[in-house]
């Protein structure tokens, strides 16, 4: 399903994200504790992906959210549209797993999408313990990605 | 001619247009077209002949599945979206 690379790939592009925006995420991830959060998160992509800019959106998924996330049609489009009116990029998706390290499970697999970035938040009993950024590669499997704040 | 919003995950496929011109009566022979004009996403899109059940796709501001579901008619000033599911969890 994955691949872990701990390894520093020269040229292979990094995800970078602004400490500020990481530090919304994590609050966010804290907060909702011990149900899932998740949201959007824009920026640009050069020879690098930066993230600037996060946007919470809501769990709408119906039963045990301590488990499960999910975001809506509507919230997506509304995420979509920020994108292009702010002159930004959407460049993926975060969520937390609570009591649970950040990595991908075979339902986070089931529906990603390629070119996303997809950050995982670890949440131990209310209290941040890591962050995971992962893509999908080539063969549709989630390949983590080097991932740095700025 | 019909205009579908493309969601920037599959923008790889569409050499990075965001809007596509496509033609077509109803939803899914829109969708078609899309897949004809850019081949790399039909296995997004589509399951066989039947629109993958975890793509959404918007009429303008409206679900198709609260219309007439894939048959829902389209008119040329229309805007479709394609809305990716996004879902999942620790396990």
């Amino acid at each position: 399903m994955m691949k872990s690379s701990k390894v520093y790939i020269e040229n292979k592009m990094k995800t970078l994200i602004k400490q500020d925006a990481l530090r919304e995420m994590i609050l966010h991830a804290e907060q909702t504790f011990p149900n899932e959060c998740c949201g959007f998160f824009y920026g640009h992509e050069n020879e690098d992906r930066e993230i600037s800019t996060i946007q919470i959106s809501p769990n709408t998924k119906e039963g045990d959210q301590r488990r499960r996330f999910q975001i809506s049609a509507v919230d997506y489009m509304k995420a979509e549209r920020y994108a292009m009116e702010h002159n930004l990029t959407l460049l993926g998706i975060y969520h937390s797993h609570p009591n649970h390290p950040a990595i991908p499970s075979e339902h986070d697999l089931k529906q990603a999408m390629p070119y996303f970035s997809y950050i995982i938040i670890s949440v131990q009993e209310g209290v941040y313990d890591h962050v995971r950024s992962w893509k999908l590669d080539d063969e549709g499997k989630f390949e983590e990605e080097l991932f740095k704040t700025i | 001619m019909a205009q579908i919003l493309v969601p920037t995950p599959l923008r790889k496929f569409t050499n990075n247009l965001s809007k596509v011109e496509v033609n077509g009566g109803t939803i899914v022979e829109n969708l078609k077209d899309l897949a004809v004009q850019f081949p790399d996403l039909e296995k997004y899109l589509f399951s066989g002949d039947e629109i993958k059940g975890y793509v959404k796709i918007f009429l303008g501001d409206n679900d198709i599945d609260s219309l007439n579901g894939a048959d829902t008619e389209v008119n040329t000033s229309d805007i479709i979206s394609i809305i990716p599911a996004i879902a999942g969890g620790k396990n």
